[in-house]
């Protein structure tokens, strides 16, 4: 019997050492439906895939997510975490296992990842300033402070975005400063300083790359930068959008993203106001201001720019609105559940998923019924990001 | 002593101290605490856009100031005015929590 084993069947043995050595084999299959979900209080995130609306694996161990945003490399494998605890992870959608993690900052806020796709790229709150690394092993290549002043103060980065060329272009909240760091030359960074309005809170680069606009939390109106003639430095544009009267307490600080450019106009959240701005790109002329329920936090167009889709500040966070771009009037108010952080439309936007953090569940939208599909349980749920986002400047 | 003030205030219930907020409401008061200011100042606290909230960052400051920002909020930065979201002992309860190390988490209420 051992004869026989050993003369005929001994290749079982490195085969089962082996396939035992290389855990389960990942399934082969595409990226292009894949995404995740950030679980804020737990430190893990989901890997979920839109095609089945279902959740295929948890990833644990991610640090601090209070305010975690996400990008993804250029073949949609590898999803990089950036957490509030300054911990950038980079994660394998496929295995569902963490493929590296460096903790590089003090308390950062998001980041980016470079045209190339070589470079990932922090900002950061403590120490203010941006951080690029190396996309493969995560090494440190070039730490750039946010420092301004004879005094040597850093400021905290806001409105992190990739630009074409490998550069980088970010707002300094405590410096009132925009400024574009040109990174294709790693290890000899060269950084351009544009003033720029009050308190620029969070940002966004339009699609093509040109037109950089920053929220200002402490002057009405907002900094434009355009990055195809930055010498002519930043404009102000909807001055005065606030009419002077007394902004309301901001609960929650709006985001900013390229996702707010739909049929050549921006629709961008008033802080302080119950109101989305509507300005058309170029001529940067107010077309409307469209009335909303609360204070809007996240202005996302589908992918298609017909809808808006809006929800709000604390604490009207459990409601969302729906303009249609045509007539830009609301058409639907809903309450898909409590605590409304975040949502995300799929590559072609026929859904839309929503985090409803308090009811610890994702809920997943057609985007035209506004009927409810599905829901997926998770716990605390804050970001949705989907791998389209890997193939989009300024995400 | 304080050390030991602080161990015995936290080993009291907090519905026994008079003007406390109630369980459910404790509940509620962390969760606002830790999920919604915790939007600036960090689920854990550690700060972001606004500054630290543990213990050791707050020690040493005057709780009626710290109190006053809870409600009042601080002009000219992002801090909003709580007031009419908490009430004025609700504030108090909030920064005696701080200061002595803020609880978990324990969700929304059901």
């Amino acid at each position: 019997m051992l004869q026989f084993f050993v003369k005929y069947m001994w290749w079982i043995v490195p085969l089962v050492l082996l396939s035992a050595c290389a855990g389960p084999q990942p399934v082969l299959r595409g990226t292009g439906d894949l995404g995740v979900v950030i679980e804020r209080a737990t430190g893990q995130m989901q890997v979920i895939e839109t095609s089945g609306r279902k959740s295929l694996a948890q990833v644990s161990g991610l640090g601090d997510l209070s305010h975690a945003s996400v990008v993804f490399s250029r073949d949609s494998r590898y999803a990089y975490v950036f957490g509030r605890d300054g911990g950038l992870t980079k994660v394998d959608l496929l295995t569902a296992s963490i493929a590296g993690r460096v903790v590089q900052a003090g308390n950062a806020i998001g980041g980016a990842i470079s045209q190339d796709g070589r470079l990932v790229v922090a900002q950061n709150y403590e120490p203010g300033g941006i951080k690029a690394f190396d996309a493969d092993t995560l090494e440190l290549v070039a730490d750039v402070p946010a420092d301004f002043g004879s005094e040597g103060k850093r400021s905290k980065v806001v409105g992190l975005a990739d630009l074409p060329g490998n550069r980088f272009v970010y707002a300094l909240f405590d410096a009132n400063e925009i400024r574009v760091t040109d990174l294709s030359d790693p290890r000899h960074p060269k950084t351009e300083r544009y003033p720029a309005g009050k308190q620029p809170y969070d940002a966004l680069v339009t699609p093509d790359g040109r037109y950089y606009i920053a929220g200002l939390f402490g002057e009405d109106g907002l900094s434009l930068l355009d990055l195809w003639q930055p010498e002519l430095g930043v404009r102000t544009i909807l001055p005065g959008y606030g009419r002077g009267e007394q902004a309301l307490p901001v609960y929650k600080m709006p985001h900013l993203r390229g996702w707010a450019v739909a049929g050549g106009r921006a629709y961008l959240p008033a802080i302080g106001r119950h109101e989305v701005l509507v300005v058309e790109l170029g001529s940067w002329k107010e077309v409307t201001r469209i009335p909303v329920k609360s204070q809007p936090v996240f202005v996302m167009a589908r992918p298609d720019g017909r809808e808006v889709w809006v929800n709000f500040a604390f604490p009207d966070n459990g409601w969302m609105q729906v303009i249609d771009t045509f007539t830009n009037r609301t058409v639907n108010t809903f309450q898909p559940g409590r605590a409304i952080l975040h949502l995300e439309f799929t590559p072609r936007g026929e859904a839309v998923w929503i985090s409803a953090r308090d009811d610890n569940k994702v809920a997943i939208y057609d985007t035209r019924s506004h009927q409810k599909l599905a829901e997926l349980p998770a716990a605390s749920p804050s970001g949705i990001f989907f791998t389209s986002r890997a193939f989009r400047t300024g995400f | 002593m304080s050390l030991v003030c602080a161990a015995m205030m936290a080993a009291q219930p907090a519905v026994a101290q008079p003007g406390a907020p109630g369980s459910e409401r404790v509940r509620e008061l962390v969760h606002l605490v830790r999920q919604d200011c915790g939007s600036c100042h960090g689920l854990t606290l550690q700060g972001g856009l606004g500054p630290a909230l543990t213990a050791a960052s707050l020690s040493g400051k005057p709780r009626d100031s710290l109190v006053a920002t809870v409600l009042g909020g601080r002009p000219g930065t992002p801090m909003p005015p709580f007031r009419g979201i908490v009430a004025d002992d609700e504030a108090e309860w909030i920064v005696e929590r701080l200061l002595e190390g803020f609880p978990s988490d324990s969700g929304a209420s059901r």
